[in-house]
Parts: C-alpha cells; structure tokens; sequence
C-alpha cells in the first residue's frame, strides 16, 4: 500500500470516527430530551389531577353554602315560629286567666241569685243582700234603700256599719241619691280613695230596677281596708246583683202583702161564718 | 286517691256556698260545712277533716276561738287551717296566724285565692 493510499485510509477512518462520536453525542441529546419530556409529562398529569381536586371541592363549597344558607333561613323561620307560639301562649295565658276569672264571678253571681231568689221572705232576702254586698262586693258600710211610691220618699231598709236612724228620708229626684232613684243609671265616685263620707251623697249608688222600673237604692260608703278601689268586674256585678236583688225584693214585698190580704181575708170570712 | 274532707265553718249560708263551690273544682275533695265555731268542734268529734276554712266573725264562738281550741286538741291539732274574712288589717292577721292559722285570706271573696290555698294546703298539685 502506498503513502497516499495509507493518508487517505486514515482520513476517512478519522472522518467515521467523527461521525460515530457526534452520532453518539445526538443520541445523548434525544435521550435526555426524551428523559425531560416524560418528567414534563408526569408534571402535567399532576397538575391536571389537582385541578380536578381543587374544581370538585369548589362545587362540594358551593353545595355547601348554599345548604348552610338553607339552613340559616330554616333556622330564622323555627325561631320566629317560636317567637309566635310564645306570644299565643301568653295571650292564651292571659285569656285562661280572664276566662277563669269570668266563670268565678259568673259562679259568684249564679250563687248570689240562687240565695236571693232561694226565699219570699223580706228580712231574709235584705239579709242575703247585705252579705253578697259584705262578701262579694267589699262594702263595710252601706245601706239598702227603698222607695215609697205613695209618698215619693226612698227610706233605709237595711244597712250595715251605719244605724238605720242615721240615714234620713231622701225625696225622689233630690240630691245625688234621688237623681239616681230617678234616672236608674249607677253612680260611682272617681277616687273612692279620696271619699270623704256623706250620707247624702254616697261612693256608689246603684239603683234597684226591675226592667225600667226604680224600686230603691244601694248607697255605699265605705269599702273594706283591703279593697282599695273597684275592679272593672265590679261594676258588672254590681248592675246584675243589683238586678236579682230588686226582683227578689219585689216578690218578697208581693208575697208579704199577699200573705196579709189573705190573713186579713181570712179574719173576715171567719167572722162571717162563726 | 281518698277523699281530702274540708270544713267550711261561716255564719253566712251564701258565703259556705260560694267557698264550696270554688272548692267542687278540687277532684277528690268533699265538703263539710258549720255555720259556727262550736259546730265545727262538734262535726269534728265524728268526722275526720283534712283541712278548716273559717270565717272570724261568727255568733257563739267565732274563728279565732276555734283556731286556739284546734290547735289545744291533740287530735286536732295537726289541722291546717286557713281564715277567710273582712279583717283586712294586719293585725288581725298577725294575730291569727300567731294564733296557729295557716293562712289568711280576705274577702271579698276570690275563687282563685281559695282554690290556690286549699290546694297548697292539703298539697294537691
């Protein structure tokens, strides 16, 4: 082999030797490339699945917002429907207590008339009158006074913490006490606190009235140390036991007039016929 | 449960009906009824009585009589008893209750207050 020969042997020998190491050296390159691509790759599939994560518990927030909101409202509606049936309760509460109070004076008044009516007998019925007027309505002195319509005069029957004598003959029409007798509407002094006592012109007059018709008087001047003033009830009480009283006077009066006409009737007939 | 017996002595035929009326809305409960002191003592030689509810102003032998002879009475002497009447002072109920009274109600008469003091003292709920 000649010199030349040999040179260009080399040569190409270097030339391939050159080729093979930059052949090399690429595939070096790609297979780092192909490393950092696969870590990029695993990095995004990461990323993708947070995400997922992160967009599922965002819904889940939002699911749960608005329940809580749900609640909130269901919360504010139990506690205003609380506050309501609280408020009913009281009212119901009070309206027990009216209620009871109602039936125990309808079953003070239903006592009352029964007694009164339980009777024909005068002294006994302005006796029944003067302890409902004791017990039931808290008079400590007071009169009962009827009308004498020959004479137009109202003149004490009964009366209680005051002598009968005490009490002078009152013309209808006249003074506080013939003005009720004569009009039939009830009288009741505004501060019975502040009431000085005067025969003439009582705490309450409540006149005695069948239907229309005046027959008397309750005249009050005192009420009991601890019944300071009068409840609204007693006003109602008054006018219906004041009622029940004029009818059980009325027929007590008929009965007793009845009783003498026939006693009287009788003493003639036995007269008569001896 | 065994009838609770309560003795209303009061003078006044209407005021024994009022307070037993209010007191017929007590279940259980029977009522006795002595128009004064002495009759009360006789009622309770032969009966048995749970508890006493007496007026203080009554003829032969008024309530503040009765509450010292019951509270004087062995047998009796465990009574409660409570006065209903128109003595409003405090004295007067100081007096009773130093007497032995229980309590102390005054008129005019009030269902509700009657009922309240039967009730707490013969302990019915």
């Amino acid at each position: 082999m000649s010199s030349e020969e040999e040179k260009g042997l080399t040569s190409r020998a270097d030339e391939f030797l050159q080729m093979f190491k930059k052949g090399a050296e690429f595939t070096q390159e790609l297979m780092k490339e192909n490393e950092r691509l696969r870590y990029r790759i695993l990095q995004l599939e990461g990323e993708l699945q947070g995400n997922d994560i992160t967009v599922a518990m965002a819904e889940e927030n939002r699911l749960l917002a608005a329940r809580i909101e749900e609640l909130e409202q269901e919360k504010e509606e139990i506690l205003r429907r609380i506050r309501q049936i609280e408020t009913e309760n009281n009212d119901f509460a009070t309206r027990y207590v009216e209620i009871e109070e109602e039936n125990n004076n309808l079953a003070n008044l239903y006592i009352a008339s029964y007694q009164l009516h339980s009777t024909l007998d005068f002294r006994e019925v302005l006796q029944i009158i003067t302890e409902i007027i004791i017990n039931l309505i808290g008079a400590e002195e007071f009169a009962v006074m009827l009308l004498d319509e020959k004479t137009g005069f109202l003149g004490a029957v009964a009366a209680e913490g005051i002598a009968l004598e005490e009490l002078q003959k009152v013309r209808l029409g006249e003074g506080l006490i013939g003005t009720i007798a004569s009009t039939g509407e009830n009288f009741f002094a505004e501060d019975p606190e502040g009431y000085v006592r005067d025969l003439l012109s009582p705490m309450v007059c409540i006149p005695l009235k069948i239907k229309d018709h005046v027959i008397g008087v309750i005249v009050i001047y005192k009420l009991l140390l601890q019944k300071r003033s009068f409840a609204p009830v007693d006003f109602e009480l008054f006018t219906l036991l004041a009622g029940h009283a004029a009818t059980a006077i009325f027929s007590a009066k008929i009965y007793a007039d009845s009783e003498r006409r026939l006693s009287t009737m009788q003493g003639f007939i036995n007269l008569l016929t001896r | 449960m065994a009838d609770k017996r309560i003795l209303i002595v009061e003078d006044s035929p209407t005021m024994r009906q009022l307070i037993a009326y209010s007191l017929k809305r007590l279940s259980g409960v029977s009522i006795v009824e002595a128009g004064d002191g002495v009759e009360a003592l006789k009622k309770m030689a032969t009966e048995t009585v749970d508890l006493i509810l007496t007026d203080i102003n009554m003829p032969i032998m008024d309530g503040l009589k009765l509450v010292s002879l019951v509270r004087g009475d062995a047998r009796l002497r465990n009574i409660p008893i409570a006065i209903i009447t128109t003595e409003g002072a405090a004295e007067d109920r100081e007096r009773a209750l130093a007497l032995g009274a229980n309590d102390y109600i005054v008129k005019p008469i009030q269902s509700g207050r009657v009922l309240a003091v039967a009730r707490e003292l013969l302990g019915i709920s």
